[in-house]
């Protein structure tokens, strides 16, 4: 990034450590902004609901009841968050390192098919062996599609967006195949992993078996159940907090992120450590679709993931691409997404307002100069969140 | 499977490769604009859906009844729905400019948000099965019926009709299918023996060297990004004006991520990006009509042929892409 050296001062180097009160007050700084752009997207989104003629008021109260209130509302909100905790965290641990996972959605994928596989076709192991077996091949399958593109950045010089928009859509293609359900006259046989007895058209695995279900903590009448996955998210982002913070090796990666040239000359292998990066970050992907596919789904079947990937970047973004805020960020999301269905049935709003105003969340917390002038804000010297260096 | 037509399968995957092919070929051409001047557009799914949609809700809003009727005349109607679709591609590429330019933010979550808001916008404004008066008709109708042409058989299941055949696959096809391909050839002139081309190309080059020459390279990037928007635009309005007719939710379906990859794959030059296109959209013909050859191999891992190809091509493992040198980076002026 010769452009920006040139003109740009370099990032200020370690964190001097300030008294108590400035530093609660550089939080509040921090948090403002991204309070500020959710506001500014719910009200935007409010003029979209009045431009169609419907009660803004009363849909976002649907979409708090739906989020918070009804029997499972809060529930549907931890479970909803959960893998938007891991695939936001995924960005935000490769970003820390100048690296963009847009391949968090690819990643997913192919974890969860491989989840659903382990699932359903290795009988006979105790249940918390199998579970966790399961999950853990996940990982792997998921850091393994992750450490495809860095590999391929760290010899080939290939830009990482790109090759992981394209294993997006292999990993789509691919897991499309394995699941379909071949021709009605069986000239096309059916992919290795579809059910030879679904009832219904959707392509899926076979259910897996009940070893390799995740525990459910809490069960709401009919059939809905939260499993224990919100904590393996949480912790995961603890792990990845002190991985960052508090390790050797997290510090050469944020090194890297801040300057590769400086990192390089003070001894880090770069491109060890791109690998490593895309490779974690694939696993926190992968995570993700194997809660999905052990915790929700039981299985995999078509589109159960559609953009649980491409969330987490608005994710990782909205809390400034910090492990530990992605919680709260995915928390919001979470309980956009549980409140979506009762706020389109109580208020006639259609579901894809959430999506616009994810959207602008996203556009917003970028944009800070946007929300900084609308709100007559003083710039604090800190820049804007996002600000990358590509190594 | 001896019941199959050849002849007739041929010709149909080729119309087919050419169908799939027209909005990868102007999406590509958005790309190039806006990458041979400095700015990443991950965003041209999200351009060519929201065009795609407010130009078809444009054709809708002028086939109710309640419209006059010199407004529902085809062409005046069509042209209509048509400029509001390249208006909305011009937008959309204008915003991308403001929040990767103006406001400095990363030009792939600029992109993103592109993506995001229109699968958002266009969701939440879509109505089902919504009528309208029709779509772009073909331009040029084929001059030679089958019955004046000579049979050519080459086997009991393989006939050609001469020059039938060759019309069906030169003819019936819209305007937007004849601009995509003229469009190419005028920007692949203009990229490289105009002054706009030169200015371009130097701003994606080398930004600095260009300010201090006096070229505007805001002004250089804003205008690719409109104009770049448009090709978008009417790759949009390809899909519901011409191809299909109709728009469903989320229809392009990642042909703006295969745009992308078209455009690495031809190496950063409109013809490329055509030779591209109607590589991948053959591919992508392929996938649909692999049937009617009686082969039986999974489409979707045909599917996957594009991406890959783009992975090695990208890799350097045959050829090499080359993007332009100052490309994804903000620059700021001095």
């Amino acid at each position: 990034m010769s452009a920006s050296t040139e003109t740009r001062p370099a990032p200020a180097p370690a964190r001097l450590r300030l008294p108590f009160a400035p530093r609660l007050w550089t939080l509040v700084q921090g948090l403002l902004i991204p309070t500020l752009s959710v506001f500014t997207a719910i009200l935007v989104g409010s003029i979209l609901i009045l431009l169609n003629g419907r009660d803004p008021i009363t849909a976002f109260e649907g979409l708090f009841e739906g989020a918070f209130l009804e029997p499972r509302g809060l529930l549907a909100t931890f479970r909803n968050m959960t893998p938007l905790v891991l695939s936001g965290v995924s960005v935000a641990f490769a970003f820390k390192s100048g690296l963009f996972n847009i391949g968090a959605q690819g990643q997913l994928i192919i974890a969860s098919v491989v989840a659903a596989w382990a699932g359903f076709s290795i009988k006979g192991l105790p249940p918390v062996l199998h579970v966790t077996l399961a999950l853990a091949a996940a990982g792997v399958a998921g850091a393994i599609w992750g450490a495809i593109p860095g590999a391929l950045k760290a010899y080939a010089d290939a830009h990482e967006v790109i090759t992981t928009i394209m294993l997006n859509y292999i990993a789509m293609q691919f897991a499309t195949w394995l699941i379909s359900t071949g021709s009605a006259d069986g000239t096309i046989k059916p992919g290795p992993l579809s059910n030879p007895n679904s009832m219904d058209a959707i392509p899926r695995t076979p259910p897996i078996l009940e070893s390799a279900e995740l525990p459910v903590i809490y069960t709401v009448p009919p059939n809905f159940e939260l499993h224990i996955g919100i904590f393996i998210a949480i912790i995961a982002t603890i792990a990845i907090w002190f991985l960052l913070y508090k390790t050797t090796f997290g510090f050469q990666l944020r090194m890297v992120g801040l300057s590769a040239t400086a990192a390089k000359y003070a001894g880090v292998n770069v491109k060890r450590n791109m690998i490593l990066t895309m490779a974690i970050a694939g696993m926190l992907a992968g995570l993700a679709g194997g809660i999905q596919t052990l915790g929700v789904n039981h299985g995999y079947e078509a589109n159960q993931s559609l953009a649980l990937g491409f969330d987490g970047i608005t994710v990782a973004f909205l809390a400034g691409n910090n492990p530990i805020g992605v919680n709260f960020s995915a928390f919001l999301f979470g309980a956009m997404d549980a409140g979506t269905t009762r706020m389109s049935r109580t208020a006639d709003v259609a579901k894809e307002l959430i999506q616009v105003i994810q959207a602008l969340i996203l556009m917003f917390v970028a944009a800070d100069q946007i929300i900084r002038r609308l709100y007559r804000l003083r710039a604090v010297g800190r820049g804007p969140i996002i600000r990358r260096e590509t190594p | 499977m001896s019941e199959v037509q050849f002849g007739l399968a041929i010709v149909a995957t080729i119309n087919a490769a050419i169908r799939f092919s027209v909005p990868i070929t102007l999406g590509s051409l958005c790309g190039i604009l806006g990458e041979r001047s400095g700015i990443v557009n991950i965003g041209i799914e999200g351009m060519m859906l929201m065009s795609a949609f407010t130009g078809f809700m444009t054709n809708v809003f002028l086939s109710r009844p309640e419209v006059s009727a010199t407004l529902q005349d085809a062409p005046v109607r069509l042209t209509i729905a048509l400029a509001v679709a390249l208006l909305t591609g011009a937008a959309m590429g204008l915003l991308h400019g403001v929040l990767s330019i103006q406001y400095k933010i990363d030009q792939i979550i600029s992109g993103a948000v592109l993506n995001i808001l229109a699968l958002g916008l266009t969701g939440y404004f879509y109505q089902r099965e919504a009528p309208t008066l029709g779509k772009l008709p073909d331009l040029i109708r084929n001059p030679w019926p089958r019955s004046e042409s000579v049979e050519l058989r080459l086997a009991d299941n393989f006939t050609f009709y001469l020059p039938h055949d060759i019309g069906r696959i030169l003819f019936d096809k819209d305007l937007i299918t004849y601009l995509s391909i003229l469009l190419v050839f005028v920007l692949g002139w203009a990229l490289y023996h105009t002054t706009w081309g030169l200015r371009t190309r130097s701003v994606g080059e080398n930004p600095r060297a260009a300010d201090t020459l006096g070229i505007d390279v805001y002004r250089i990037q804003y205008t690719n990004l409109a104009l770049g928007g448009m090709l978008a635009g009417l790759a949009g309005a390809f899909l519901t004006l011409a191809a299909v007719g109709l728009f469903e939710q989320g229809m392009t379906a990642g042909r703006g991520f295969i745009a992308l990859a078209v455009m690495i794959f031809g190496n950063w030059r409109p013809s490329g990006a055509l030779k591209g296109s109607l590589l991948f959209g053959f591919a992508m013909a392929l996938q649909n009509q692999l049937q009617l050859f009686g082969i039986n191999f999974p489409h979707q891992l045909v599917g996957m042929l594009p991406y890959i190809l783009t992975i090695v091509v990208l890799a350097g493992f045959v050829g090499r892409a080359q993007p332009p040198a100052h490309v994804g980076k903000a620059y700021e002026q001095e």
